[in-house]
């Protein structure tokens, strides 16, 4: 069971403001989607190794060769906040 | 000696070293040298974690990863894959970091240093292999901060990160481990441990087997010392004081000498790692043999090596082999001239004059050293002429044989040596009776008149030699 305590610890390490309403809202539609994912649970993995990858391959690498970079100004595109080449956030910590 | 450990001081490290002797990061083919260049220059849709980006990784930084891992006696691990580090800070653009968890690509190790009381085995717990964050830069001071700017050209690069155990007894110690572990990287030319944030520090230290305090943000192995002797004394002091140790991390602020809570709430927990759904795990264990023949000869095996090789004192084979530029430097001034001689000029004058200048060892040629040693040990100069000679150049630059003309250092001949002490004795008749007196220090004065006349060509020793014979008769 997934609790509004959660819900809202959850919302702060995601830094999202998680008002009393809406804790609770999310905590129920998180029950159920976990409810339904529970049927999983009836299948028994006990000498099966985990997943970590869906396709079976491995070892798939690059070389150590330089291709170009983006210009700065396609980088900073996306924001308004700027200054002097570098993104700009609001006071951390 | 035992080294008692009054305090029960335990310290394990956690250094990052970032791979800057790659041509590209470990995911994406954005070049690694961004040291001099403006911000967000280097980066791309994978190093900007843009939608759709895909991520691949850089064979050479797997192969560096093992190398380093073979160096420091780990073991390679079968399988590994890479896991994603979730976090909301936004020195990653893409709200967690790709790194490894649950199988690093190097397990248990260890490294040997010199400790507080004698050689000391210190072990490593993993090194395993990650994304490097961008910089930030705080518009003020961190605790009064008025803004952050982000620079995402460092983010992406590889880092290697090698964690210890709590092994290490002593700030000292930490400094020895991070010596060591800098002079193994070197020697594996796998990184510029000179260019900025190349190895930083993260520090775990507890004392009376108590809770162990994590401190970050350590930007030199001179940072890291003090860092340490700060801390213990503060957990000392709280611990005196009737508080309690807890399970912490604080912020070494550098400036002030001092650390500082952080508050952060965040637990291992709540990193939620997962596997990275983008990169396909690796097995490489079997390239192992292929990179062990790459592995070059390590401090400690060369170190050895000297001491049987060139017939020299343990003291000055360890001066001589912990920097792989030294070594190599002396290997090729004792295929020159006696690597006895050698060993005495360069571990013990020669690099003490480069630190005394905070130069190292690239400033001064092979040829010259050999060159100011040969005239020392052929006796055409003395020993502080040849000393006299390495500072020249240092301050001036020059060549040992236009420095030893112009400043006329050449021992001179025996004759005017023997010329001088017969002067030296007919025009001090009252020295020459003191002496025989047996009032030696007239001899001192005896020896600066004959120094006097060489205008300090001669040997002291020699003089003194020729005198007293000369008086004997």
């Amino acid at each position: 069971m997934i609790t509004k305590e959660e819900v809202e610890h959850v919302g702060w390490l995601a830094r999202i403001e998680i008002d009393e309403k809406e804790s609770d809202a999310y905590a129920q539609k998180l029950n159920s989607v976990l409810d339904y994912f529970e049927q999983l649970d009836e299948v028994d993995t006990e000498n099966v190794p985990p997943t970590y990858h869906v396709a079976d391959i491995m070892n798939v690498f690059r070389e150590d060769v330089v291709k170009p970079s983006m210009p700065q100004e396609d980088v900073l595109s996306n924001t308004e906040n700027k200054q002097e080449g570098n993104f700009k956030a609001p006071r951390i910590m | 000696m035992v080294y008692e450990n009054p305090d029960g001081v335990r310290i394990g490290l956690e250094v990052h070293v970032q791979l800057n002797k790659l041509n590209t990061k470990l995911f994406c083919g954005c070049s690694t040298k961004y040291h001099d260049s403006e911000p967000n220059t280097h980066v791309c849709p994978v190093c900007l974690g843009l939608p759709g980006s895909l991520p691949v990784i850089n064979e050479k930084a797997v192969e560096y990863a093992m190398k380093i891992g073979l160096a420091l006696n780990c073991s390679i691990v079968e399988q590994t894959q890479f896991h994603r580090k979730n976090y909301y800070y936004p020195d990653l653009p893409k709200g967690f970091q790709t790194t490894q968890y649950d199988f690093p690509i190097a397990g248990e190790g260890k490294i040997v240093i010199e400790g507080e009381d004698g050689e000391r085995v210190i072990g490593i717990t993993r090194a395993h292999m990650e994304e490097d964050p961008g910089r930030l830069q705080h518009m003020g001071s961190i605790d009064k901060s008025k803004g952050t700017l982000i620079n995402y050209n460092r983010s992406g690069m590889t880092l290697i990160e090698i964690v210890s155990e709590p092994d290490m007894r002593s700030p000292k110690e930490a400094r020895r481990y991070l010596d060591k572990l800098r002079s193994i990287l070197d020697y594996l030319d796998v990184f510029d441990g000179d260019l900025e944030g190349a190895m930083r520090v993260d520090a775990n230290v507890s004392v009376f087997m108590g809770e162990r305090v994590e401190v970050k943000n350590i930007s030199s192995f001179k940072g890291a010392e003090r860092a340490l002797l700060y801390e213990i004394m503060r957990q000392k002091n709280h611990i005196r004081r009737g508080g309690e140790i807890t399970l912490e991390t604080r912020h070494f602020d550098e400036a002030r000498g001092v650390t500082l809570s952080m508050r952060t709430k965040e637990t291992e927990n709540d990193y939620r790692y997962f596997p990275e759904p983008d990169l396909v795990p690796l097995r490489v264990a079997d390239r192992v043999p292929e990179i062990l023949k790459t592995l070059p000869e390590l401090p400690d095996a060369k170190r050895a090596r000297f001491v049987k090789e060139y017939d020299i004192i343990d003291m000055h084979a360890r001066a001589l082999t912990t920097e792989i530029k030294v070594a190599n430097f002396y290997e090729d001034v004792a295929a020159k001239v006696d690597p006895k001689a050698a060993a005495v000029w360069v571990a013990d004058i020669l690099k003490g004059e480069l630190n005394y200048r905070d130069l190292n060892i690239d400033a001064f040629n092979v040829g010259d050293i050999a060159e100011i040693i040969t005239l020392v040990t052929e006796e055409k100069i003395t020993e502080s002429s040849g000393v006299e000679i390495i500072r020249t150049i240092l301050d001036n630059g020059g060549k040992p044989q236009d420095i030893v003309k112009e400043k006329g250092l050449l021992k001179v001949e025996d004759d005017i040596v023997a010329k001088a002490v017969e002067e030296a004795i007919a025009e001090n008749p009252e020295a020459v009776a003191d002496f025989h007196a047996g009032k030696e220090k007239s001899m001192n004065f005896l020896v600066g008149k004959v120094m006097q006349k060489t205008k300090g060509r001669a040997d002291a020793r020699e003089a003194r030699e020729k005198l007293i014979a000369k008086l004997s008769e």
